[in-house]
């Protein structure tokens, strides 16, 4: 029976040090030493958000660059709950998806005969990423260029713009921001 | 195919291992005291008898009496949090089964999630629930381990060690500072960390939901999420705060976040080995048991790489750049840091992804599945991983003291008839669990009606997370629909057992050996930390797993790689 107290009882004091103090100390550190990281790193236009730097977003129209297929339902890019598409290599129904896509994008280009990039057309883990690789963006540059009247020169510039990684020169893939491309290409 | 970042993973880790294996072992010898005003105080509002020391039965009573009440707690949180403080976005009840589910799942180490973070739990729930689970189901790993270690050093003494002094100063010296440093530096790589509610966000192109009405905002979930991130890799704990786990751009922004969580996920199980060197006045002993993993390791995260990489062969011919295997995977890590993580998540019961294992090429996804059942003794959970291996390592002596006719020891410990059959428990049990709670849904149809994908793979699905959940892994092939009563409660059963029915028999060997006498070192001796012994444990764990596994396997992920493979009009 003492043992039974001493469990609840030590539990109880734990439970304040890892689940109440421990979570306001990092939550005091890092919103008093990166405030906007802590708070999801949105981003204002206008005084209004209009999404994260880290949460990707859904795009079809011609004059964007396009995101990576998300699997998330209701609509894709649910940022409220997240999901990859969990098909297996050997579902059938995944390079019928795949398929439909490259369609899209070959109806969107007609004049792009190279091929697609892969990443460009499967579903992301989190169905939120929001990057593509430099390939996928150059791959779409012909299209952008063309609806907006611009030279492909140009819009590569803006993709070299918004391209970072990897990390320390080693960690990870180079990859290019598509919310804040296409927010960028809205600016001018 | 194996690159730079796997070879800098690995340098880092070793590295890292050494100082930190040192630093545990003085915490659990009680010679590290830097906070000692706090330790004292939690001690007297604990009613914590500091110098008291325990048999094994009065140990593991502690242990057990002490997880009981998180399971209840955590159980009864998801119950009410509708009615609770700290839920501005409404979350509701979790029903019966799934809260059964989780709380054990948390109390377990095992962290497997038949729901979505951040459309199920409150933030009182996530962190007055889940990441006090993290902290205090991994200080319970390495209390058992510490246990175990005094067992195998001490000379004819019935004590190991005090539970409570155990628990808190692994929670206080070890877990709370390394997660503090964790939590912040994740923070600044961009991962939330707030009470806010989720923010709504207006779309820069509006667009349709299924139901073909407009969509015009964006709802962010928000939360206090580094703190728990930080925890979850370090206590091999795996539960995302997301849905998504670590594939979430805000659980793991960037490159370098994904490099910071990989290192954290093997880091207190390697750092273990050298704890164990440190404590038995060996290192030799310790630095065997790492090259005994690492071995383990590679020799299934290479191919898992390998496979990824050169990924489906449908792509390429249906005019793609690369048969890569992207499907499932971030940007932003690419290839092969995906594969790295999923064999190291796996191989320590740690269970959070950053790619979908689901989405993997047959091959790619067996890798993660083999570790787990190898039963997470390559690294494995912090603590429990060590105290398998431990326990595979006196098979080892065993076996080999078979082939020569003597009888075996280890540290110079004899081991007799009472010892092999705790030992043979602890093998047994993750055996016989993922295989009979794989055959019982199918027996009964609840199986078959979870899987979401076709033939081999639905199989694939089953196999690997009843695989998962009994031996307290916690990733998930996430397609399959677990979140219904049947799996809720059998999973639950199986976590539980994994976790409790394995740690009174690894107690009950340290109460034993701790009586025995020392036998002194003589020519007949087998030494555990030569190139022989080495290859002889990683031999005994092979052909535990493989002897046990193969037949399921085939029916899995290995006739769906011939079905991939096959060419068209081939085999169907």
């Amino acid at each position: 029976m003492r043992e039974f107290i001493v469990a609840i009882r030590v539990f109880i004091v734990l439970t304040i040090l890892t689940g109440v103090l421990y979570p306001l100390a990092v939550t005091g550190i890092a919103q008093a030493a990166f405030k906007d990281k802590a708070n999801g790193s949105l981003i204002t236009q206008d005084g209004k958000w209009v999404g994260s730097h880290f949460i990707g977003q859904a795009f079809d129209d011609l004059k964007y660059f396009w995101s990576r297929p998300s699997a998330t339902s209701p609509v894709s890019y649910n940022a409220a709950s997240s999901s990859g598409s969990n098909l297996s290599a050997t579902n059938s129904a995944l390079m019928e998806a795949i398929e439909v896509r490259v369609k899209a994008l070959r109806d969107a280009d007609p004049g792009q005969k190279e091929a697609v990039p892969t990443e460009l057309v499967t579903a992301s883990g989190s169905g939120l990423d929001p990057h593509i690789s430099p390939a996928a963006a150059d791959y779409q540059a012909l299209r952008v260029a063309r609806i907006r009247g611009k030279s492909v020169e140009e819009i590569k510039q803006l993709i070299l713009k918004h391209s970072t990684g990897p990390d320390l020169g080693v960690l990870g893939e180079s990859v290019v921001n598509v919310l804040e491309l296409n927010l960028d290409l809205d600016k001018k | 195919m194996v690159g730079m970042q796997t070879i800098i993973y690995w340098v880092v880790l070793l590295a890292l291992s050494f100082p930190l294996g040192k630093y545990i072992a003085r915490v659990l010898d009680g010679r590290v005291n830097w906070l000692r005003p706090v330790e004292t105080l939690i001690y007297k509002l604990g009613g914590v008898r500091e110098n008291e020391s325990q048999s094994w039965k009065a140990y593991a009573t502690g242990i057990i009496l002490f997880n009981a009440v998180g399971f209840v707690v955590v159980y009864f949180l998801q119950r009410f949090q509708a009615s609770l403080p700290l839920n501005p976005s409404g979350m509701s009840q979790v029903s019966p089964d799934s809260s059964f589910n989780t709380a054990i799942s948390f109390v377990t180490n095992t962290n497997w999630q038949g729901y979505g973070g951040e459309s199920t739990m409150s933030y009182l729930t996530q962190m007055l629930g889940l990441t006090v689970q993290n902290f205090l189901s991994a200080a319970t790993g390495i209390a058992v381990l510490a246990a175990l270690i005094r067992g195998l050093r001490a000379r004819e003494v019935s004590s190991i060690g005090n539970s409570w002094v155990d628990l808190i100063r692994t929670t206080l010296y070890v877990l709370l500072p390394l997660s503090l440093v964790l939590g912040v530096t994740l923070a600044s790589q961009g991962v939330p960390q707030t009470f806010d509610s989720y923010a709504a966000t207006n779309l820069v192109q509006a667009t349709k939901d299924g139901d073909g009405k407009p969509v015009t905002t964006q709802t962010i979930a928000l939360g206090p999420v580094a703190s728990q991130v930080a925890i979850k890799q370090l206590g091999t704990n795996g539960g995302g705060y997301y849905n998504v786990n670590s594939a979430h751009p805000y659980e793991n922004p960037t490159p370098l976040s994904n490099f910071l969580q990989m290192v954290a996920i093997l880091l207190i199980p390697a750092a273990l080995c050298i704890t164990f060197g440190e404590m038995v006045k060996d290192r030799r002993q310790g630095i065997a048991l790492l090259v005994a993993m690492t071995t383990l390791l590679l020799l299934f995260m290479i191919p898992s790489i390998a496979a990824e990489q050169n990924g489906n062969p449908k792509f390429v011919s249906g005019g793609l750049t690369t048969n890569a295997n992207w499907e499932g995977k971030e940007s932003r890590f690419g290839i092969e840091n995906s594969a790295i993580w999923a064999t190291a998540t796996t191989a320590a019961s740690n269970g959070s992804v950053n790619s979908m294992h689901d989405s993997y090429t047959p091959l790619g996804g067996m890798m993660p599945m083999i570790l787990m059942q190898l039963g997470e003794v390559v690294f494995g959970g912090v603590g429990s991983g060590l105290y398998g291996m431990l326990v595979f390592a006196i098979i080892a002596v065993f076996v080999a003291g078979l082939m020569v006719g003597r009888t075996p020891e280890y540290l110079g410990k004899k081991i007799e008839p009472y010892e092999m059959k705790m030992a043979s428990l602890v093998i047994l049990i993750p055996c016989g669990l993922p295989l009979i709670c794989t055959a019982i849904p199918l027996i009964f149809g609840t199986g078959q009606s979870s899987m979401s994908n076709p033939s081999a793979h639905g199989f694939s699905q089953l196999l690997y997370n009843y695989s998962s959940m009994s031996n307290n892994n916690g990733s998930a092939f996430g397609g399959f629909s677990a979140n219904v009563p049947f799996h809720n409660y059998l999973g639950g059963i199986a976590m539980w057992l994994s976790r409790f029915a394995l740690i009174v028999p690894v107690l009950a060997i340290a109460g034993s050996l701790g009586k025995k006498k020392v036998v002194p070192v003589g020519a007949g001796t087998l030494p555990t930390h030569t190139p022989l012994f080495i290859g002889l444990l990683c031999g005994v764990v092979l052909i535990v797993g493989a002897l046990t596994f193969i037949p399921a396997l085939a029916l899995g992920p290995i006739v769906e790689h011939l079905q991939m493979t096959a060419p068209a009009g081939g085999v169907h």
